[in-house]
């Protein structure tokens, strides 16, 4: 098997680097919560990343990026189990790496779009649910985006990328409008937290959000530069053009706040950073460093304005998916067909704003809709059903106690001080020992 | 005896406690508390969406004394707790009928 040890060595690195994006959007997500929920937060992400690698090894990988023997919607089940996968290279001329490591690089992806839906399902999703959505979603929604916008085949192979010219560097369809139109559709299904506009429902740790805010744009320099799949100049303009963008946007962010509400908020500058990354994605390997600055500096201002549609159209995004991932990835799409430049990747053509025509602009707004609809549609659809089958949402009794307390049996700080700190055992216990239950004989 | 009961702003209590002690106050209770009198709360904004925050956070100190301690205390409070802003906080007195320490078991006066 012959293959490129640098550009392997690379996608191994970037593998990692994008796997630390979840545990970094659990602290990101899990600060934004109430304390009463926080756990509850990051334990769907981290479920996420158990899930999605099952079914990632079993048949998703396959069902992504096997062969396509239609319309360029989806693989096939000719790798289940890895199997070619561990024998075989992809790639580039030149740049080929083991198909292993490819399938390891898009699970992290798989992993963190899929616990990016958390955000919208926060506080109130039973846990049983979101494992069986997740599943489900990852199969039905993500793996057809999946292959659609990344599975390049010699032209025969995902919708987007092999048929319709729609450029996407590391996820503008995939990840972030999917997840966005994806959360659209669960927060509607699921309905409104208890208390929606009505009771105060502040961030429990700023710090936690700042610091997953921190773990994510660094991953995101994985996600970024290893979507250019080789140690390439590309990959180097990718990976500067990230941090230009998410730099931009948490100062255009931030600003807008200072504006409108007065003050510049740690909430706005990590939430700005994210959009940043977020516009970015799709656009990192195709625009000038200057290119970038503009879609951080736009993107960091729209996604602020654009997170306060759920109150004027009520409906509870909790964790704004919608705004941050659904509208910033489609700035960055949009950007493409604006201000793509043939300087920063010679396999392109230039956008609209630098001599090239509208042609592009066109098929980015197709890539967009279709993402959209697809995963609005499918997504509702998937959540109705399990709605139906088994119930999407705890009770509200419990809702307002805590979903932590009630899915988990945990709580995630204890400041009770002595009134209300409990005691050792269960309810029946008497005795003046430590009651284990696989002791407990009542 | 009289228990002499004050709701001031946390960041005065260290002023407080060492000008009563100076006095010869030697014990008090001190609590964290939260409220609000003609001092309202603070706005805080999230993402945009506005909280208001009623509740104000305070300090409440408990002392029980001899009744001809009380005006040197109240005194005492006010003069080291005072800003003139809204939201300096109350002091009140109520009456205490007795007072037993829990190690001796002494009633009244001496187990202040």
């Amino acid at each position: 098997m012959h293959f490129n040890a640098v550009d392997t060595v690379w996608l191994m690195t970037c593998s990692a680097l994008v796997l630390l994006m979840t545990p970094g959007l659990a602290l990101f997500y899990g600060g934004m919560v109430r304390a009463k929920s926080v756990l509850n937060m990051m334990m769907m992400s981290f479920a996420s990343i158990g899930v999605v690698t099952l079914i990632w090894v079993f048949y998703g990988y396959s069902l992504a990026f096997g062969p396509d023997h239609g319309l360029g919607f989806v693989g096939d089940f000719s790798d289940l189990g890895l199997s070619n996968a561990l024998v075989s290279t992809i790639g580039a001329e030149g740049h080929q790496v083991p198909t292993l490591v490819f399938a390891f690089f898009q699970l992290t992806f798989a992993i963190v779009t899929t616990a990016l839906l958390s955000g919208a399902v926060a506080d109130r999703i039973k846990f049983t649910a979101w494992l069986a959505l997740i599943a489900a979603w990852v199969t039905f929604i993500y793996i057809p985006l999946a292959h659609m916008a990344f599975a390049s085949q010699n032209g025969d192979g995902g919708l987007f990328i092999d048929r319709l010219g729609v450029l996407d560097f590391a996820g503008g369809t995939a990840v972030e409008i999917n997840s966005g139109a994806s959360a659209l559709a669960l927060a509607l299904v699921i309905g409104k937290r208890v208390g929606f506009k009505r009771d105060p429902m502040r961030p429990h740790s700023l710090p936690l959000v700042l610091l997953g805010a921190g773990l994510l744009w660094f991953g995101w320099f994985g996600f970024n530069a290893g979507s250019a799949l080789a140690a390439t100049g590309v990959a180097v303009v990718a990976i500067f053009n990230t941090q230009i963008a998410a730099a931009a946007a948490a100062l255009s962010w931030i600003a807008v706040e200072w504006k409108r509400d007065g003050r510049p908020t740690t909430l706005g500058v990590a939430s700005g950073a994210v959009a940043g990354a977020v516009a970015i994605t799709p656009s990192c390997g195709y625009v000038t460093p200057m290119g970038a600055l503009v879609i951080g500096l736009v993107a960091g201002a729209v996604c602020a304005w654009a997170i306060g549609l759920k109150y004027r159209f009520g409906y509870d995004d909790s964790l704004d998916v919608v705004g941050v991932h659904g509208v910033g990835g489609a700035v960055g799409m949009l950007a493409i067909g604006l201000i793509a430049s043939s300087t920063a990747n010679d396999a392109i053509g230039d956008g609209l704003f630098n001599g090239g025509g509208a042609g592009q602009l066109v098929r980015q707004t197709v890539g967009i809709a279709l993402t959209a609809a697809f995963a609005f549609a499918g997504t509702w659809l998937i959540a109705t059903i399990i709605d139906r089958l088994i119930g999407l949402r705890i009770d509200t009794e419990a809702e307002i106690a805590g979903v932590d307390t009630a899915e988990h049996a945990e709580s995630a700080y204890d400041f009770a001080g002595v009134v209300g700190a409990g005691h050792v055992g269960g309810s029946h216990h008497s005795g003046g020992h430590l009651n284990f239950r696989r002791n407990h004989e009542e | 005896m009289k228990l002499v009961t004050a709701i001031v702003k946390p960041f005065k209590l260290e002023d407080i406690k060492s000008a009563l002690q100076e006095q010869g106050v030697h014990g008090m209770t001190v609590s964290e508390a939260s409220g609000y009198g003609r001092q309202r709360g603070h706005v805080e904004v999230y993402r945009g969406a506005e909280y208001t925050v009623d509740l104000v956070p305070k300090v409440r100190l408990e002392i029980l004394a001899e009744d001809r301690d009380v005006d040197m205390i109240i005194d005492t409070i006010l003069l080291t707790a005072q800003t003139g802003r809204i939201g300096d906080g109350k002091v009140w007195v109520t009456p205490v009928e007795q007072v037993i320490r829990v190690r001796t078991g002494e009633r009244g006066e001496t187990a202040l």
